[in-house]
C-alpha cells in the first residue's frame, strides 16, 4: 500500500492530538483526573464515539443499538482469555472481528429502513441482545453474575507456549500486564489508530459520498450510486469501533455484562457525539472526554461533601442550596448531563466544535480590525 | 437513412388515483437528435421522464434504452446505463460545495455504483477535480466551485444541476425545464451550451416552456396534452399545427 500523503494541516492534527493523547498523565494533573482508570475511559470511549461518528456523522443514520457491539466486543474478549490466552491481542482482533459480524447482520436488516424506523430497528435488535444475555446466552454470557476469567481456564496458547500469570489472570501484552498506565497507554494507542483511521475516511472519495448520502440520498441514486452497501460498510465499520471499545473493556479489566449493552449506553454515545459535533472530525472525542469527565467529578460528590463545600455559607442558607444542589450530583448527575445537553444543543447545534470556532474567530478578527 | 433509435417508449399508461397522468405513450428518441417535447402545465412531462429514469413505474408499457429494457430496474442502474436526468426542480447536494455537487457525479462515472475508496485521499483527485472544474467552468459558475451549494440563486442551482449532468457525459440527457427560472441572459448562455453539446453528437430529451429554447434547439417537437401526445414532428410542422396552436401555443405565446 503507498503511503498516506496527508495534508501538512492534518499531520499536525496528528501530530497534536497524539502528543495531547499520550501526555494525558502529566497535564491531566491539576484537572483532578490524571489517575489511569479515568484515562482509559476517556480513550475507550473517544474511540467509540469516534467510530459512532462515521455512520451518524457521515450519513447521518442515527443507530441507536451501538451498545450491543460493544457488549459483543467484551464477551468475545472475555472468551478470548478464557480459551485462548490472556495476551490482549487475540482478544482485540476477534472482539472487533466478531462485532464487525454483528454489525453486518444487524446492519443488513435495520438498513432497509431509513430515519426513525432505522433507529428503532437498532434499538430492538439491541433490547434483544440485551436480554438474550440475561436468559438464554446464559451459558454463554454467565447471565447476570457476569463473564469473568478464572484461574483454570483452559487457556491453550498460554498453556502451548508456557506462559503463566502469578495472583488472579490480567489481560497482557508480552508479559506487560494490561492495568493502571500501561492499559491507559495501550488504549491511547488504539484510539490514536482509531482516529486516524477515522481521517482517512473523512479524507477520501468515500467519506465523501457518504455525507452526499447525508445531504440527498434520492440524488445519490439518480446520481449513479447503490448507496445500500456505503450504508452498510459505514455501518459496519462503526461497530467494529464499538466492538473494539468493548474489547478494550475487559483488556483493562476482565470482566463482562450485559448492563454495557443496555439503551442508555447506546444512548450515551448519541450525546457523546452530539455534544461535540456530530460529523466533526474531532468533536466526537472531545464529547467523550467532557462526558466521562463530568460523570466522575459529579457523581462522586454527595451530601456530606456539598455541606462541606458550601460551609462557608449561613446556616439555613447552606442546607438550602445543598438542597437545591444534590439532585444534580451523585446518582443525579444524569440531570446536570441532561442539562448541559439541552444548553449546547440549543446554543451551539455543532456541538463544542463549533463553539472553538466561534472562540478563535473571534481571537482571530480582534488583531486584524486593529491592523484596519 | 442510419437512424438508430436509442430511446424506445412502447404503450406507457400512468395514473395517480382517478388521474390519467400518462395514456398510450409511445415515443422514439434517434440517436444525436435533440427531442423537445411540450405541453401545457400537468401534461404529463415530468412524469414521463420519471418513467424514464426509473423513480415511477408505470401501470403498463416498457422504456427500452439501446435495445436493452430498462423499466423495472434500479434508477442507479438505469444512470450507469447512460440515461442521465436534469431536474426540474435543483436536487442537489444543499450541504456540500459547489465543486463537491459536480465530483460526486463524476465519481459515479468513473468507479461504477459501487467502490470502497475509503483509503484514497481526495486530494489525490486531481482528474475528478479537473473534470469538474472543466464542466463548472463551462457553466459559468467556476468562480463559485468553494461556495455552499445551497446557498446559490435559483438559476444558478438549476446551471449547477446541468453541469452534475454533463459531468457524466451521457449517452442519453433528459432536461426538465432547463431554463425555469433563469434570466434572459442565463438562459441565451444555456442554449449556448446545450448547442455545444449537440455539437459533440449527445442525444437529448428536452422539456421546455420557453418556445425561443425549442425552436432553437430542437430537431423534433412532441406536443402532450392531458396525457396523450397530440402532435409529432418537426419544428416547422409543429408551428403551423392548428390543433397545438389551440392546446399550448395560442396560451403560452400570450404569457
Ligand atoms: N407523484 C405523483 N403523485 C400524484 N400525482 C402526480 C404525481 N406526479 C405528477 N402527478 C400529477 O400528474 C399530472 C402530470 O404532472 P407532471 O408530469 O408533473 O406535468 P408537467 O411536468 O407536464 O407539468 C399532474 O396533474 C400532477 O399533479
Ligand atoms: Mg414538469
Amino acid at each position: 500500500m503507498k503511503m498516506f500523503k496527508l495534508s501538512s494541516k492534518d499531520m499536525m492534527l496528528m501530530l497534536v492530538l497524539s502528543a495531547a493523547v499520550l501526555t494525558m498523565p502529566i497535564w491531566l494533573v491539576p484537572f483532578g483526573a490524571g489517575y489511569p482508570d479515568l484515562m482509559q475511559k476517556f480513550a475507550i470511549f473517544g474511540l467509540f464515539a469516534v467510530g459512532f461518528n462515521i455512520l451518524f456523522g457521515l450519513t447521518g443514520y442515527l443507530s441507536f443499538g451501538h451498545a450491543a457491539f460493544l457488549g459483543v466486543g467484551s464477551y468475545t474478549a472475555i472468551w478470548s482469555f478464557k480459551l485462548l490466552s490472556m495476551n490482549v491481542l487475540p482478544a482485540v482482533m476477534l472482539g472487533t472481528i466478531v462485532a464487525g459480524l454483528f454489525a453486518v447482520l444487524i446492519g443488513y436488516v435495520s438498513l432497509r429502513r431509513t430515519g426513525i424506523y432505522f433507529s428503532i430497528l437498532t434499538l430492538a435488535f439491541a433490547q434483544m441482545c440485551y436480554n438474550l444475555a440475561y436468559s438464554v446466552l446464559t451459558p454463554i454470557t454467565n447471565g447476570e453474575t457476569g463473564l469473568r476469567v478464572l484461574r483454570d481456564d483452559p487457556r491453550v496458547l498460554d498453556n502451548m507456549f508456557g506462559v503463566v500469570q502469578e495472583g488472579s489472570p490480567v489481560g497482557s501484552l508480552f508479559g506487560v500486564n494490561m492495568q493502571g498506565y500501561p492499559g491507559f497507554y495501550f488504549c491511547a494507542v488504539m484510539l490514536l489508530i482509531g482516529f486516524f483511521i477515522s481521517l482517512l475516511i473523512f479524507r477520501s472519495p468515500f467519506g465523501m459520498k457518504l455525507i452526499a448520502i447525508k445531504s440527498n440520498q434520492n440524488r445519490m441514486r439518480y446520481t449513479g450510486f447503490n448507496t445500500r452497501p456505503y450504508l452498510l460498510i459505514a455501518f459496519v465499520i462503526s461497530g467494529m469501533y464499538a466492538g473494539l471499545s468493548g474489547t478494550l473493556m475487559a483488556v483493562t479489566d476482565p470482566l463482562a455484562g450485559a448492563e454495557r449493552m443496555q439503551w442508555t449506553a447506546s444512548g450515551e454515545v448519541v450525546l457523546m457525539t452530539i455534544l461535540g459535533g456530530m460529523g466533526t472530525l474531532t468533536g466526537p472525542l472531545f464529547g467523550a472526554v467532557l462526558i466521562k469527565y463530568f460523570e466522575n467529578i459529579f457523581s462522586a460528590f454527595n451530601e456530606s461533601s456539598l455541606l462541606e463545600i458550601f460551609s462557608f455559607l449561613p446556616e439555613p442558607l447552606q442546607h438550602f442550596v445543598v438542597t437545591i444542589v444534590h439532585p444534580f450530583v451523585g446518582e443525579g448527575w444524569h440531570l446536570t448531563l441532561g442539562a448541559l445537553f439541552m444548553i449546547i444543543v440549543i446554543f451551539l447545534p455543532g456541538g463544542l466544535v463549533e463553539g472553538f470556532g466561534r472562540l478563535s474567530k473571534k481571537f482571530k478578527s480582534k488583531p486584524t480590525q486593529k491592523s484596519e | 437513412m442510419g437512424n438508430n433509435i436509442v430511446l424506445d417508449i412502447a404503450y406507457v399508461d400512468k395514473s395517480f388515483g382517478g388521474l390519467q397522468a400518462l395514456s398510450n405513450i409511445n415515443l422514439q428518441i434517434e440517436e444525436g437528435k435533440t427531442h423537445a417535447i411540450i405541453g401545457p402545465n400537468g401534461a404529463g412531462k415530468s412524469t414521463l421522464l420519471n418513467v424514464c429514469i426509473g423513480r415511477i413505474a408505470p401501470d403498463r408499457g416498457t422504456v427500452t434504452f439501446n435495445g436493452e429494457l430498462i423499466t423495472g430496474k434500479q434508477p442507479h442502474e438505469i444512470n450507469q446505463a447512460g440515461v442521465v436526468r436534469v431536474f426540474q426542480t435543483p436536487e442537489i447536494f444543499p450541504e456540500l460545495t459547489v465543486l463537491e455537487n459536480v465530483m460526486i457525479p463524476a465519481f459515479a462515472k468513473r468507479d461504477g455504483s459501487f467502490k470502497f475508496n475509503a483509503f484514497s485521499l481526495l486530494s489525490d483527485e486531481t482528474d475528478i477535480v479537473a473534470d469538474a472544474e472543466h464542466v463548472l467552468d463551462d457553466m459559468g459558475l467556476l468562480g463559485q466551485s468553494a461556495h455552499v451549494a445551497g446557498s446559490m440563486s435559483r438559476g444558478d442551482k438549476r446551471r449547477l444541476e446541468l453541469a452534475m449532468g454533463l459531468v457524466q457525459h451521457p449517452k442519453l440527457l433528459l432536461l426538465d425545464e432547463p431554463t425555469a427560472g433563469m434570466s434572459r441572459a442565463d438562459t441565451n448562455a444555456t442554449i449556448d451550451t446545450l448547442k455545444r453539446i449537440k455539437e459533440r453528437g449527445m442525444t437529448k430529451v428536452i422539456i421546455e416552456h420557453d418556445m425561443h429554447v425549442v425552436f432553437s434547439l430542437a430537431d423534433k417537437i412532441t406536443v402532450l396534452a392531458q396525457g396523450m401526445i397530440i402532435a409529432e414532428g418537426a419544428p416547422e410542422e409543429i408551428r403551423g399545427n392548428p390543433k397545438v396552436q389551440e392546446a399550448y401555443l395560442g396560451e403560452s405565446t400570450d404569457e
